[in-house]
């Protein structure tokens, strides 16, 4: 705090008021300001400012888009837009396996590397796939997707991990009930230094 | 073999005269070879390939060249990242060629998942909204005009080092190939704090949203502590302007935590009362543990170590005197000591630390050795303020299981052979 305020006032005032200041305070010590509570710089941020970047979906659905997506639509965009880097089934690659789960959907992945972490094997939360899929897929062309084909191809991918029937309808209702397997698996970070290796 | 402040025997003195620069310099020179034969096809628009033959024959007897706008290498010195092929958005440090803490700027690690996007500054904008009193926008300029601090700090992928994760490594591996995924510089930017001072965080803000503005507009979830502790909104590194690829104009800057976690290109923050669940903290970033869960939010680094010379693929010419140096950091505060072992984890005596040692950055640290010319086995092992010890990798799987991902901060040992060979691991 005491190097903040020294740095700020060497800046941010003028001499003459240095001196002045000086004076006034009747001691002998360079002045030194507290930071204000408010600088006063930048903008206020309109409604529009932040319609225009909030993308964000949280796992209780808020966030999510008026608009729906159905299994059937979201294999078509799937087959066209992600197959090649996800392969036909979501299994083949050569990027992410996106499909797959395991008998009793146990969670081995730290102890026996031949099952691979998928989005039906190990995503704690349905609405993520919303949240990825808008902001950064497909690869080629990173936000080109529109809201009802977002919510087919989470459709399509929730049921290609048979966690949703093939006659299954996304949106902003359905998709934060879609209970994921994993969702209890993630625990804090219990890492807290000191001798003990965690 | 123990360790000495200076060479005092008569063996000592008589093979200490035969190391010369030039040959402690042996290992560096011939990965600089490497380069200079793969610099043999230059296009005109790279620098000329040195030689031998293009440094003047007696530097003291012609007029050198004259100043210039901005420095450039050597010509002779050609330090390079190494660069992943696929998907092109991992590049690698060269530790082995490095000495000190910093890393030069144009050596920093990389690591982005839609490419290095250009922005002009003059179009860059920092939004801050959600639970707050005010939110606001902040250009590149209000940024700037707000109090700044300086932090020298390390920053490391929670994916580095995975290829020591392994009790049988693949012994030709050097620094760079299984640790260049942490770098160091100097960054200056205003305090996350003085920001969310500015707008008024409510009471109950407990998480935040830091969102990039690259293709991958890349969000990870931190907690607001991190800001009110020492979280930076960098613009500055080593000095100058951030690097593109380190998240020109601004970046998050979170001293000691995983580098995913530090957005680059920072374009948003959403406060909030809880995390968000990206697929970045969820699907990635994650650490599964061998009971069947996955530790979420890891965001700390511990404390790690390891040796940067001698290292694969170089070469001791002769046994002698030799420095072992290297560097060790942990993300929770300053390194305390650095042990280091010659006879493979028997023995440890405590290395000199350079100063400065700063918390939650990189320290140099050296120690003088004599080699016998047997078969030695050299490891490092960090101790932070926390009294915290860097583990081997038996401790770490044993805690974590052995396929558990990132976090791969176990000790590592450099297997010197009789011939002069060093090679990657114990065992090697």
């Amino acid at each position: 705090m005491v190097r903040l305020r020294r740095t700020f006032s060497k800046y941010a005032l003028p001499a003459a008021a240095v001196v002045m200041l000086g004076c006034a305070s009747g001691q002998g010590e360079s002045p030194r300001h507290d930071a204000p509570d408010s600088f006063g710089f930048g903008q206020l941020a309109t409604d529009d400012d932040i319609r225009a970047l909030d993308i964000d979906i949280m796992p209780d659905g808020t966030g999510l888009p008026p608009g729906s997506g159905s299994v059937e639509h979201g294999q078509r965009i799937y087959a066209a837009k992600c197959a090649s880097c996800h392969g036909p089934t979501g299994v083949e690659g050569p990027y992410d396996v996106l499909v797959g789960r395991i008998p009793n959907d146990e969670f081995p992945f730290a102890n026996d590397r031949s099952f691979r972490s998928t989005i039906g094997n190990y995503w704690p939360y349905a609405t993520t796939l919303y949240d990825y899929i808008y902001r950064t897929m497909p690869f080629e062309a990173p936000g080109s997707l529109a809201t009802d084909e977002i919510y087919s191809l989470v459709a399509a991918l929730l049921f290609m991990n048979d966690l949703v029937p093939a006659d299954a309808v996304m949106d902003a209702e359905t998709l934060p009930q879609v209970v994921m397997p994993s969702r209890d698996r993630f625990v804090a970070d219990n890492r807290r230094g000191g001798p003990e290796i965690r | 073999m123990s360790k000495r402040d200076t060479p005092d025997t008569d063996e000592g003195n008589v093979r200490k005269s035969k190391i010369t620069r030039r040959s402690l310099l042996a290992g560096a020179a011939g990965a600089a070879g490497a380069a200079i034969l793969k610099n043999s096809t230059a296009t005109a628009d790279e620098p000329p390939t040195p030689s031998p033959q293009q440094a003047s024959p007696d530097p003291t007897k012609a007029y050198g060249r004259p100043a210039t706008p901005v420095g450039a290498r050597s010509t002779f010195e050609r330090p390079e990242r190494s660069v992943s092929n696929s998907p092109g958005g991992v590049s690698r440090t060269p530790l082995q060629d490095l000495n000190g803490m910093i890393t030069p700027s144009d050596l920093h690690f990389e690591r982005h998942h839609a490419g290095v996007p250009r922005i002009d500054p003059a179009d860059y904008s920092l939004l801050i909204h959600g639970m707050v009193e005010r939110p606001m926008k902040f250009s590149l300029d209000d940024l700037k005009r707000f109090p700044s601090r300086t932090q020298i700090c390390f920053i490391e992928c929670a994916g580095n080092g995975g290829a020591a994760y392994t009790t049988t490594p693949n012994p030709q591996r050097s620094p760079q190939q299984v640790d260049g995924l942490v770098s160091t510089s100097e960054w200056t930017g205003v305090p996350l704090a003085t920001l969310f001072r500015e707008v008024g965080l409510s009471d109950d803000a407990s998480w935040f949203l830091a969102e990039g503005m690259d293709a991958s507009v890349m969000t990870r979830s931190i907690p607001t502590d991190k800001a009110w502790d020492d979280a930076l909104i960098a613009y500055g590194q080593n000095g100058e302007a951030i690097r593109p690829e380190q998240g020109y104009p601004a970046r998050l800057l979170l001293p000691g935590w995983e580098g995913n976690a530090n957005v680059k290109w920072i374009r948003r923050i959403d406060v909030s009362d809880r995390p968000f669940m990206t697929r970045w903290e969820t699907s990635k970033y994650s650490d599964p543990l061998a009971d069947g869960t996955a530790r979420i939010f890891s965001f700390t680094m511990d404390a790690k170590s390891l040796i940067t010379s001698p290292c694969y693929p170089s070469v001791l010419r002769a046994p002698g005197w030799w420095q072992i140096s290297g560097v060790a950091w942990s993300g929770r505060g300053k390194i305390d000591r650095v042990d280091v072992s010659t006879d493979g984890g028997q023995r440890w005596e405590p290395a000199e630390l350079e100063d400065p040692v700063l918390p939650k950055c990189q320290t140099r640290f050296r120690y003088l050795w004599n080699w016998s010319g047997d078969e030695a086995v050299l490891m490092s092992r960090a101790v932070d303020e926390t009294g915290y010890v860097q583990p081997t990798v038996e401790q770490v799987q044993q805690a974590r299981g052995v396929f558990s991902r990132y976090h791969y901060n176990s000790i590592r040992a450099w297997t010197v052979k009789p011939d002069g060979a060093v090679l990657f691991g114990a065992g090697a």
